[in-house]
């Protein structure tokens, strides 16, 4: 049983790694242009697809940077297009837009490499089991986590350290004055859009090498990752973190007592936290 | 005579017919078309988007060349036959919605479908109250010619209890006793689990199984549920792009090395998007290219290669049975009427170009379902010069001894 | 009633819009036909526009936007086909029981989120919905599950004195489903002129003045939402009682999504415009999807049009016009 536990323990951190990814773009997004990304799992698959192309072309380890940089550019036009006009309207267009875009994408891509599933090849190295008896731990889930700390700690230091990064930030807790400052935002919102859609695309190649590639891989992810920011607190990435690695874990032990609650319990978490601590783990009191 | 008292075949109906056509453009819900120069209108709803979309592409290919192939002959008594193709989207609800559509807005004389066992139950439903003749091509649950079956409802594919039987003695025979099932938490995984249990347990066998989402992608904490089990197999019950996402884990995880993978339906399409690693175990096959000496199938296979540039299936042969039969059944019947369709195909057997098996293929009375030979072998990766040669068959079995009218459960009731 | 609730311009239509929008609803089964319709689709309409009306309750004239509306729906679906399969085989008791089964989720839902505004408050009714969702999905011995939950129809009216029949006869479902939707839609329109619509209306237009003029503005979020998805698990109880049939995608994130387009694309700031949206969302629904495989592009274009382009919404637009 303690085995079961383990195993599921180290899952969850896996499939929570997902959540961190997808819900830190996700919520970037949310926090500077004030929009919900309905099209964040799409744009997800999109980037497993586009290192699908580039693979033969440039080999696994290029395209793990490259596709996810293609795909952020997909989501800058798009962003500068479509998306940028809508700023200021009230939330239920942005809603509505990128629920469309969703639809749209996901067709689009079905259209492009068909409904039958791709499988995206990762380098032998990678794909062996490490271990008979830890067999789940193969390299390359080890390789994926490691990927998202890397992309987790890289992101907190750009935020952090970079002049483009601390405006973000700025730009988080008080728009009009970063405005006022004279700083670009429109342009600003743009960048901080395609980042958020880099992350979607990187989760989208990591994604492809375990389970390979469908039109609707990215779409199990998005509300769970909803979840993540409102639990971790809006506003806060750290939260967003937290909240994802949180029901990952929870998710993937409650399937080991009871499989059929493992997609619910996710939500239970919310609405717990919501009675207990509105404003999520690290969330901004008023930023609700 | 015989034709137009039957049916309105005849030459004066045709007439008729024509001058209600003018009529029948001003308020054509309320009247009802009359026969005539109107083509025959079959409705087909496969879930063309969603994870068993696989298998409804192969399904609509092969209806859409039957329908290419008797249109060229001349129709069905010189009618054109058309197909309405709708997408079910992998959902119930909508399925539903498009049955209605079909029948009350464009008319079809006859329904087809959906790979989605619980579809294919849920709109067989509204097509018997309905009146209509409806044909399921490729949803495997029981009831829908057992325990539910009724009057305007055939099937083509196997049942879960047809398949499993035909299989579980060579999966038994081959790997042991102590099985780990997935299956999918709906209509058809309900049935399939039960049809493994009946005989697996009837033959002193253990099992644990485990429901996941009908398009579930990740499997991996129930595979290491799976592994501390330690089973002789491991069933993947689940169908389509879930399958496939199943297999790849599997042999990820490097379980294959540790224990046999089986199944009912792994079929060609699955079989051929998994990595070799996983083109392995023993499953049942309902229809195979690869049946030398049987003829027509060459003719088949090399058409369905031609027009869609993909290797004939299952499903093709599933969707192309299904337009054949509704063309027989209306030669037959001389009629479009779902009553008079019903009891014509009762007890229809296949011509050779349409059964493309050695043996005897027909609708049985009882219960309506179409009797073939399964297929039961095992699953490998291609030989090198033939990309598509992935199953070899073991056992050839009857499919009327497997699942016997009396064990259906079926009780047939026409309306008076 | 006609909607235009505060501008003096609207009551001077409000007879002619009434009489207008009545009459094309009582005749529809007569004149849909002929523009290639069939009844059950006109019925289909007035659930599904009565479920957008119940939405546009709370975007239009609260100002809040739910994207899981679908919950409440669905709830309606569920309550009411429950009771029908298991309980009893009345009509009436089944819409009792999902407008109860929905109106009381949304309750209760309602009392844990409305400190939340614009933006958040959609991302938790979001999730809340996929609670509803995963219950109808997981809770195979009682739904049934993914397949979906029959072996119920709707049963014959009894009114004492004569029956009606609404299984067999669509026309007299229609009817049926309108005179529902009439009740419905009535009282929507009485509380919307009450002091207390005028209160929300007065939240919609500006939250802060509200707050100053001592008005409890959580308490309106809360009761506007509550009756919000008592009326829209009405129009569930009524979409059961169509299909004889629930099943869980009527309570999936894909539904709220067309609601809310269906309320924007009639426009949201009209009574009736919702009821226009919601035909003209699933004519052209139901054509793209029949003549496409590529349907959920065309579909997903829609949505981002009418963003774009006609974020008024038809009657928002035609309104603007008369006005200017």
């Amino acid at each position: 049983m303690l085995q079961l536990v383990l195993f599921n323990l180290f899952n969850g951190l896996i499939i929570g790694a997902f959540y961190v990814l997808v819900s830190l773009g996700l919520s970037m997004i949310l926090n500077l242009s004030n929009v919900i990304n309905f099209a964040h799992g799409n744009f997800l698959a999109l980037g497993g697809y586009l290192a699908y192309v580039l693979i033969p072309y440039i080999g696994f380890w290029p395209s793990l940077l490259v596709a996810p940089l293609l795909t952020g550019v997909v989501g800058y036009l798009i962003e500068i297009t479509m998306i940028s006009r809508i700023y200021g309207r009230d939330p239920i267009y942005s809603l509505l837009l990128t629920f469309g875009l969703a639809f749209m994408l996901q067709d689009a891509t079905r259209y492009i490499w068909g409904v039958n599933g791709l499988p995206l090849t990762v380098p032998d190295n990678l794909s062996a089991p490490l271990s008979q008896t830890y067999f789940f731990l193969n390299a390359y889930r080890l390789f994926l986590v490691g990927i998202v700390i890397v992309a987790v700690l890289g992101l907190f230091a750009f935020l952090r350290y970079s002049r483009m990064g601390m405006r973000i930030r700025a730009g988080i807790l008080d728009l009009d004055t970063v405005s006022a400052l004279g700083i670009n935002v429109r342009r600003l919102r743009s960048l901080n859009f395609a980042f958020g859609i880099f992350l979607a695309g990187l989760a989208g190649v990591l994604a492809g090498g375990q389970i390979g590639l469908n039109p609707n891989m990215g779409d199990s992810l998005l509300l769970p990752s909803f979840v993540a920011i409102i639990v971790g607190g809006m506003g806060s990435l750290v939260g967003t973190l937290l909240g994802g690695l949180t029901i990952g874990v929870a998710a993937a032990l409650t399937a080991v007592v009871w499989p059929a609650a493992s997609d619910v319990v996710v939500y239970v978490i919310m609405a717990i936290v919501l009675l207990v601590r509105p404003r999520g783990f690290l969330g901004e009191e008023g930023m609700q | 005579m015989v034709q137009r008292k039957s049916g309105g075949f005849g030459r004066r109906r045709v007439l008729q017919g024509a001058a209600a056509i003018g009529a029948s453009q001003v308020a054509a819900p309320f009247i009802v078309p009359a026969l005539g120069e109107v083509p025959v209108k079959i409705g087909f709803i496969d879930p063309l988007t969603g994870s068993l979309s696989i298998q409804a592409v192969s399904e609509v290919e092969g209806a859409k060349y039957a329908v290419a192939e008797i249109n060229k002959k001349g129709g069905i008594m010189g009618r054109e036959l058309q197909l309405l193709v709708e997408d079910s989207a992998n959902d119930v609800g909508t399925g539903v919605e498009k049955i209605r559509k079909l029948i009350d807005k464009d008319h079809v004389n006859v329904t087809m479908g959906d790979v989605n066992s619980g579809i294919a139950y849920a709109i067989s439903q509204v097509a018997t109250q309905k009146g209509v003749l409806h044909i399921v091509p490729g949803g495997h649950t029981d009831p829908i010619t057992g325990k539910a079956c009724a009057w305007n409802v055939f099937r083509i594919c196997n049942t879960t209890m047809m398949d499993a039987g035909a299989v579980t003695g060579l999966l038994i025979k081959k790997y042991g006793k102590k099985w780990f099932m997935i299956s999918p938490d709906y209509a058809y995984g309900h049935s399939l689990k039960q049809s493994f249990q009946h005989y697996l347990t009837a033959a002193g066998g253990t099992f644990e199984n485990v429901y996941m989402p009908i398009a579930a992608s990740d499997f991996s904490a129930t595979l290491i549920k799976a592994r501390g089990y330690k089973p002789d197999v491991l069933i993947n019950n689940m169908g389509g792009l879930a399958q496939i996402d199943l297999a790849k884990q599997f042999v990820q995880f490097g379980m294959n090395k540790e224990m046999g993978l089986g199944a009912t339906l792994y079929e060609l399409e699955e079989i051929l998007a998994v990595p070799p690693a996983a083109q392995s175990g023993f499953a049942s096959m309902e229809w195979w290219w690869n049946q030398p000496g049987v003829p027509f199938v060459k003719q088949f296979f090399d058409g369905i290669m031609t027009a869609y540039k993909k290797p004939a299936s299952a499903r093709h042969w599933f969707g192309y049975v299904g337009v054949h039969s509704v063309k027989l059944a209306v030669e037959k019947a001389k009629s479009l009427k779902g009553l008079d369709l019903a009891r014509a195909m009762e007890g229809m057997e296949l011509p050779p170009e349409v059964a493309l098996q050695k043996k005897r293929v027909y609708y049985r009375a009882g219960d309506h379902e179409l009797m073939p030979t399964i297929f039961a072998g095992e699953v490998h990766p291609p030989a090198k010069d033939s990309p598509y040669d992935v199953f070899t068959a073991d056992i050839l079995v009857d499919a009327n001894k497997v699942l016997p009218l009396a064990e259906t459960g079926c009780h047939m009731k026409f309306p008076a | 009633m006609s909607g235009l609730l505060k501008s003096p311009p609207g009551d001077r239509h409000r007879l002619p819009v009434l009489a207008l929008v009545w009459m094309i609803l009582l005749l529809c089964p007569f004149w849909i036909p002929y523009i290639g319709g069939y009844t059950s689709l006109g019925t289909r309409i007035l659930v599904l526009g009565l479920a957008a009306m119940s939405l546009n309750f709370l975007i239009g004239f609260t100002g809040i936007v739910s994207f899981g509306h679908a919950a409440y729906f669905g709830l309606g679906v569920y309550g009411c086909g429950l009771i029908l399969r298991y309980v009893t085989g009345s009509t009436p008791l089944g819409l009792v029981a999902g407008m109860l089964l929905g109106g009381l989720a949304g309750t209760a839902v309602g009392a844990l989120i409305t400190k939340r505004r614009g933006i958040y408050f959609a991302m938790v009714t979001i999730a809340f919905q996929q609670i509803f969702y995963f219950i109808a999905y997981k809770w195979n011995g009682l739904t049934g599950g993914f397949d979906g939950l029959r072996g119920f129809t709707r049963a014959n009216l009894d009114l004492g004195f004569t029956t009606i029949n609404i299984i067999n006869n669509d026309y007299a479902f229609y009817y049926f489903v309108l005179f529902v939707f009439a009740i419905a839609v009535g009282i929507m329109g009485l509380v919307l002129r009450s002091p207390f619509g005028r209160t929300l209306l007065a939240i919609r237009e500006n939250e802060r003045r509200a707050r100053f003029l001592g008005i409890n503005i959580e308490r309106h979020i809360w009761l506007a939402f509550t009756l919000s998805a008592f009326f829209i698990s009405i129009a569930g109880g009524l979409y059961a009682l169509l299909n004889n049939f629930a099943d869980p995608s009527s309570l999936y994130t894909d539904l709220s999504g067309e609601l809310v387009i269906m309320c924007v694309l009639g426009g949201i700031r009209v009574f009736w415009g919702p009821l226009l949206g919601a035909a003209l969302y699933v004519v052209l629904q139901d054509y793209i999807s029949s003549h496409t495989v590529n349907w959920m592009f065309f579909v997903g274009l829609i949505f981002v049009v009418v963003v774009m382009f006609f974020p008024r919404g038809l009657l928002g637009m035609l309104r603007r016009r008369s006005e200017a």
